[in-house]
């Protein structure tokens, strides 16, 4: 069965924003998927991510063993965050639309759902 | 080669790489192997004469090539053993008795694909067009149009779109994609961006053969029915709609008589069939209005107050500028050119659509504000548009000039 990545996009506004008890029924809907997904056999791996604003970017210029950069801060600086992502074991594209369309991120900003490459040998 | 075998393998093509795109699995590969069947067939049946079932033989024949492929680029033996399974043992009759070629319009308008995408595989597929004639339709460069078939082709592989017909409960969610992707290649057709106005008359022809494919294989679903109802009363027309030198012929002027009568009268009695089953959407309601133009004897005769009503119904499915405008022309032949004025400001971002220009400056003619009438026409002429709608709003500012200097 082909494997899927369903990426959580989020509003960067509303990172780390919110009431405790908004954030007991955000983690209540994602604990309904979890479960749900879990018990269908469909959730192969998945985690949430800390907020941007812990991230750090690395990068190597001019080729292997160049010099290595760290900036502060997430690759790009976008509307819409990577909160989180879900790896999915689905039949097909459809399946994997149809539950990425129940992850909460789904309603609270949006999933990108990304087939995982195979490598042949 | 004589134009029927072209035609034929064309046609016989579509289904053939349906049936071998299920076989298969694989786009590329069913195309590849398809291609070289037809090869073979180029050779074989001008002198050995056609196969009494050309399909089958085409399936046969491209089901080996493939199978020769698979077995000169497997890299690993069980790979090869798999699909010489799959292929060998494959019946050519769908398990679930769906027509392939209706999974592989559902595959191909699959609404995880761009429009564009879905419009380019619809036609390189299904209507078995080649990249450099889909290319030349959308103005694209032939290898650009390739790049987008071959990342469509990439998409539907590595993310896996299934192909498959969906579920009856699922096709409110995928139906409007497919008749979405057929219509734009009709209206792509019928009012050519650029050019003639029927530039690529022969898109509307391919849209009209899938509309009526659609329809058949699905003849429960009234929206099936209610597109090819739209497509058909549509083209009966387009025969009368330039004058000799390429000029747009308003509706209006254009002489009915040569229109295609037996195509409105499918087009009706569709429609009919539809009305009884009581569940209505946007194409069948186009197609109303399609069918009533098309059936009246003269353009003064023409139902106005129906057509109304169904602008009224179709802007509650389809709130678009083009459903507007066209209902404000509709409302200005009841209740006058003020009421279509009335109704243009309230359409907004048609800036630079000439259409909206070309309405306003119409309404402002009939009510002899002949210098703000001008004004529209140079607005409109200063939108992109194709020769045939330039030719008609210049000569319809040219008159409006020469009156007002006379």
């Amino acid at each position: 069965m082909p494997k899927y990545a369903a990426l959580i996009y989020t509003p960067a506004a509303t990172e780390g924003q919110g009431t405790p008890e908004q954030w007991a029924q955000i983690m209540a809907e994602y604990n309904e998927f979890g479960e749900k997904a879990g018990a269908a056999g469909v959730v192969a791996g998945g985690e949430a991510l800390e907020p941007t604003a812990t991230a750090t970017t690395v990068h190597v210029s001019g080729g292997k063993g160049g010099e290595m950069l760290t900036t502060d801060g997430p690759f790009a600086e976008t509307k819409e965050v990577l909160g989180g992502f879900y790896i999915l074991d689905c039949a097909d594209l459809d399946d994997a639309i149809k539950w990425a369309s129940q992850i909460p991120g789904a309603w609270h900003g949006k999933i990108e759902v990304r087939p995982l490459m195979v490598f042949d040998q | 080669m004589s134009q029927p075998l072209e035609e034929m393998l064309r046609i016989e093509g579509g289904r053939v790489l349906a049936t071998l795109v299920r076989l298969t699995g694989d786009f590329q590969l069913a195309e590849d192997a398809l291609q070289e069947a037809v090869l073979v067939a180029l050779q074989k049946w001008p002198h050995e004469g056609t196969p009494s079932n050309p399909a089958a033989w085409l399936t046969t024949t491209a089901k080996n090539k493939a199978l020769d492929r698979i077995r000169r680029e497997a890299r690993r033996p069980e790979k090869e053993e798999e699909a010489v399974r799959l292929l060998d043992g494959a019946p050519a009759q769908p398990p679930d008795g769906q027509d392939d070629r209706l999974r592989l319009l559902f595959t191909c308008c699959h609404p995880a694909l761009s429009m564009d995408a879905r419009v380019a595989l619809a036609l390189r597929t299904i209507g078995g067009l080649t990249t450099a004639e889909i290319a030349r339709a959308f103005l694209v460069s032939e290898p650009a149009m390739g790049q987008r078939i071959s990342r469509a082709k990439q998409k539907i592989k590595a993310a896996h779109i299934p192909y498959r017909v969906p579920e009856d409960h699922e096709l409110p969610d995928r139906l409007p994609a497919v008749l979405g992707t057929v219509y734009l290649i009709f209206t792509t057709g019928h009012h050519a961006p650029a050019g003639r106005l029927d530039a690529r008359v022969d898109l509307s022809r391919e849209a009209v053969r899938l509309a009526r494919l659609l329809f058949e294989l699905m003849p429960d679903v009234n929206e099936c029915a209610g597109l090819l109802a739209l497509l058909l009363a549509t083209h009966a027309r387009h025969r009368t709609r330039l004058d000799e030198s390429g000029r747009l012929v308003l509706l209006a002027d254009q002489d009915r008589s040569q229109w295609d009568g037996a195509a409105i009268a499918e087009a009706t009695a569709l429609l009919d069939a539809t009305l009884k089953r009581r569940s209505a959407g946007p194409y069948q309601v186009q197609a109303a209005i399609a069918c009533l133009h098309s059936a009246a004897p003269t353009y003064a005769a023409t139902d106005w107050e129906q057509i109304v009503m169904l602008y009224r119904q179709l802007e509650h499915y389809l709130p678009t500028a083009v459903v507007r405008v066209n209902r404000a022309v509709a409302e200005a032949e009841l209740a006058g050119p003020e009421r279509g004025l009335e109704l243009l400001a309230t359409v907004e971002g048609t800036a630079r659509w000439h259409m909206w220009w070309s309405a306003k400056a119409d309404f402002l003619r009939r009510l002899n504000r002949t210098v703000e009438a001008a004004h529209a026409y140079r607005e409109a002429l200063s939108c992109e548009m194709n020769d045939s709608d330039r030719r008609f709003l210049e000569g319809r500012l040219g008159d409006l000039v020469a009156a007002s200097d006379s």
